[in-house]
């Protein structure tokens, strides 16, 4: 067993080091500890390159870390009064396969239409969907996606405009075989 | 001679003297004394502790603990709280009591945390125990109002059913029904549930007939006006968590209220309050000289309030409350509120940019200095002195829970902008029986120096952004005598720490790390070096060897282990294999 080895600390890291920042911006808060005016630490702006007065453009949007702060979700909203089905402003669903022994949530607000909401699914959980067709449904897999919406109705993907889908998509179900097949047909 | 006759006891006697050892740790030291203890313990041990549940399989904890009556189960790692572990990650607890079911019908006690509870899994509890009493669910999902009907209706034994922080599937609100005119509930705690989840006149009758009911812990869906009624059918409760505390003001509802809170003499402990409007706050007051913990978390309300109510609770010893209470209103529950042991201020806007309170470090320095007794502390705001912190260890040398959250990551010291490890050093230096921190703010592999150094009986670190190299995690797992779990997320730890120090892994429950530096290659070699660890690489992008060994996964998920691999992981998660001829004897 190794026991305590000498270490460098030039290992040069940021090669492989994963951080989170914007592409271009370069954290510079270890080469430069200057001292600034009280005034401008006032803010809650990460020590990045604008803080130091070199980039005179208006910061970007603060991206939101997943899992920070480490709240849980019941808690997210406390500034407001009660809001069923949100969480910090997205839209989460649970999405199950039949025959697949685990369910993923996902945020319905993140895609911008089902093209991009069924890729997400199939990668999800490693299958591919078909062809959709108004009139027959998916073609071209035994998997048909469907989705439960207020009114407790079970629907196939695609059928209603995408706006009037995320608001009443209650939870995404993978349907496999027969049933999936009958509801693709003559809805 | 006396040599002799110690150890000539017959069993009995021992196993009198061990039924007076209920410490899990203790137990454990108990059973390996000798063979003989061993044998004698394994046999009157009633309670199995398991602080991960793929550590042993339920085969192996059902040989060794063969009379059994209460088990308590923790499945996902602590950071699935913050949405970190993906779902379907695992945790199920479904062949556990398949196994328990086979084995012993006898089963009274199951607790479970952070697991995935089926109906399936509720169904086979409430067929399989006759004598089943108490089901703690605390952080658990994957059920709905099915599975708890069939608890309901078939557990007549039934004393506690505890379901904090669990997502439930909402079915139906008429579970609450099933349950028999004869049972008799201790405990009831449904804070958990949604809107169509209960329905109140089965509530009503069932608070009615529990006439030993001592806690009650409704949902956020039960009218305030509602509460009144169920109070005076259990005025023995001493844990109370109201629903909505919101609703026109009207004198009846009030005066009703307040008749009701009187009448419960024994209350200690209140929380609930969603929505809470301030003006039925003091239909509590007869409560509060008695209260000892208050969940105020929920609640809206602002300092003047809350100081209002606070200055009624001078035997608060647990207070957990939103950021709206403000420096000021910790400065006067510093001054009332001198047992108070235990602190939680929660932020109510977290994802804004700018404060929207006036919470500082003051705050948390005006309770260390006026609460001698003060800890465990959780605590959120948005800017940190080394200068408050030093202060803090100081005057309160008996932490042994601190967590702080600067919400901004890698936020320095506002006054002199340097990293904040001389204040965290402190906590580690001056409270030392800490056993747990959390850090946040500006950090640099000196506060794991620290940490490495003093923090002696810590058994739990998190870390978030911080540090500068892999010498911050060597200092960590080459010091701390005492760590079992560790967890770390976005920070620049790579390979060498984790390598060098791999023989530590096998004293620690666990440890996770995401966002950091650790090479796919680098999990390989743990894999194969360690036979006693499960490595866990965990990563949606798809299979790390897709990628070249020195890229870095995406989250690593370590733990010690007695089952060997698992078998029910999903496509995202890989165990690296063991490989014999690389193993250290």
């Amino acid at each position: 067993m190794e026991g305590s080895v000498a270490y460098d600390n030039d290992l040069n890291l940021k090669a492989t080091e994963l951080r989170l920042g914007l592409p271009g911006t370069h954290d510079e808060r270890q080469e430069q500890q200057q001292k600034q005016p009280v005034s401008n630490v006032r803010n809650n702006k990460r020590p990045s390159g604008e803080s130091y007065g070199q980039n005179e453009a208006a910061p970007p949007p603060k991206a939101q870390i997943v899992g920070w702060p480490p709240i849980r979700s019941y808690r997210k909203n406390n500034s407001q009064p009660k809001k069923t089905d949100t969480e910090g402003g997205g839209i989460y669903i649970k999405v199950s396969m039949d025959g697949a022994p685990y369910l993923r949530k996902i945020d319905l607000q993140v895609y911008s239409g089902y093209p991009e909401l069924l890729q997400a699914v199939e990668n999800m959980f490693k299958f591919n969907i078909g062809e959709y067709s108004e009139r027959e449904g998916y073609k071209g897999s035994d998997y048909a996606p469907t989705y439960e919406d207020k009114d407790g109705d079970w629907m196939l993907v695609g059928d209603v405009p995408w706006e009037m889908f995320i608001t009443s998509c209650k939870r995404l179900r993978i349907m496999k075989g027969s049933e999936a097949r009958g509801l693709g047909c003559g809805v | 001679m006396h040599k002799k006759m110690m150890f000539s006891f017959p069993d009995e006697v021992l196993e009198h003297v061990f039924s007076f050892i209920q410490s899990d740790k203790d137990r454990n030291s108990v059973s390996m004394v000798c063979k003989s203890w061993y044998e004698i313990e394994r046999w009157c041990r009633r309670k199995v502790f398991v602080g991960n549940c793929y550590s042993v399989s339920p085969r192996m904890v059902i040989r060794r603990f063969p009379e059994f009556r209460s088990i308590e189960l923790k499945g996902k790692p602590h950071f699935a709280d913050f949405n970190l572990v993906p779902d379907g990650w695992g945790g199920y607890v479904f062949p556990w009591i398949a196994e328990m079911a086979g084995a012993f019908p006898w089963l009274e006690e199951i607790k479970l945390k952070r697991m995935v509870v089926t109906d399936e899994s509720l169904e086979l509890i409430a067929k399989s125990f006759k004598n089943f009493k108490v089901l703690v669910l605390s952080s658990c999902e994957g059920f709905s109002t099915d599975g708890l009907a069939a608890i309901a209706a078939s557990c007549k034994n039934l004393k506690e059913l505890d379901l904090r922080d669990c997502e439930v599937d909402d079915l139906s609100g008429h579970w609450l029904s099933h349950f028999p005119d004869t049972v008799s509930l201790v405990s009831l705690n449904i804070s958990c549930l949604g809107s169509d989840e209960v329905s109140f006149s089965a509530l009503e009758r069932l608070v009615g007939r529990c006439t030993n009911l001592r806690t009650l812990r409704l949902n956020r869906a039960v009218p305030l006006d509602k509460i009144a009624n169920i109070l005076r059918r259990a005025p023995h409760l001493v844990e109370f968590g109201t629903g909505t505390y919101a609703a026109d003001l009207r004198p009846d509802v009030y005066s009703d209220l307040a008749g009701a809170f009187s009448s419960c003499k024994e209350l200690k402990s209140l929380s609930g309050f969603w929505d809470l409007v301030p003006a039925y706050l003091p239909a509590i007051y007869p409560a509060c000289s008695k209260l000892t913990s208050l969940n105020l978390s929920y609640a809206t309300i602002q300092s003047p309030d809350l100081i209002k109510l606070l200055s009624q609770c001078p035997n608060l010893q647990r207070l957990l409350v939103l950021d709206y209470i403000e420096d000021s209103g910790l400065e006067a529950l510093a001054s009332t509120c001198k047992d108070l042991q235990e602190l939680r201020v929660f932020p109510s806007d977290p994802f804004g940019a700018e404060p929207n309170v006036s919470l500082t470090e003051r705050g948390l320095v005006a309770v260390s200095s006026g609460c001698p007794k003060l800890q465990s502390v959780l605590y959120f705001c948005r800017r940190m002195s080394n200068e408050a912190l030093v202060t803090i260890a100081k005057n309160c040398p008996n932490f042994t829970r601190f967590r702080l959250c600067i919400i901004e990551p890698r936020t320095a010291d506002y006054l002199t902008l340097e990293p904040l490890d001389v204040g965290f050093g402190a906590i580690v230096q001056y409270c030392k029986d800490l056993q747990r921190l959390s850090l946040s703010g500006l950090l640099t592999d000196r506060v794991f120096e620290y940490i490495g150094t003093y923090a002696k009986k810590l058994e739990m670190l998190s870390v978030a952004f911080a540090g500068d190299s892999d010498l911050g995690l060597h200092h960590v797992l080459s010091g701390c005598e005492s760590l079992r779990k560790l967890e770390i997320r976005d920070c620049p730890f790579g390979d060498k720490a984790l390598l060098a120090n791999a023989a530590k892994l096998d004293t620690m429950r666990s440890l996770w790390m995401s966002s950091c530096a650790v090479s796919f290659g680098a999990c390989k070699l743990l894999g194969q070096k360690m036979p006693r660890l499960n490595v866990e690489v965990i990563d949606e992008r798809g299979p790390p060897d897709s990628r070249p060994e020195s890229c870095p996964v995406d989250k690593l998920y370590i733990y010690r282990t007695v089952a060997g691999p698992r078998f029910d992981m999903p496509p995202f998660v890989w165990t690296m294999e063991d490989d014999p001829s690389l193993q250290l004897s």
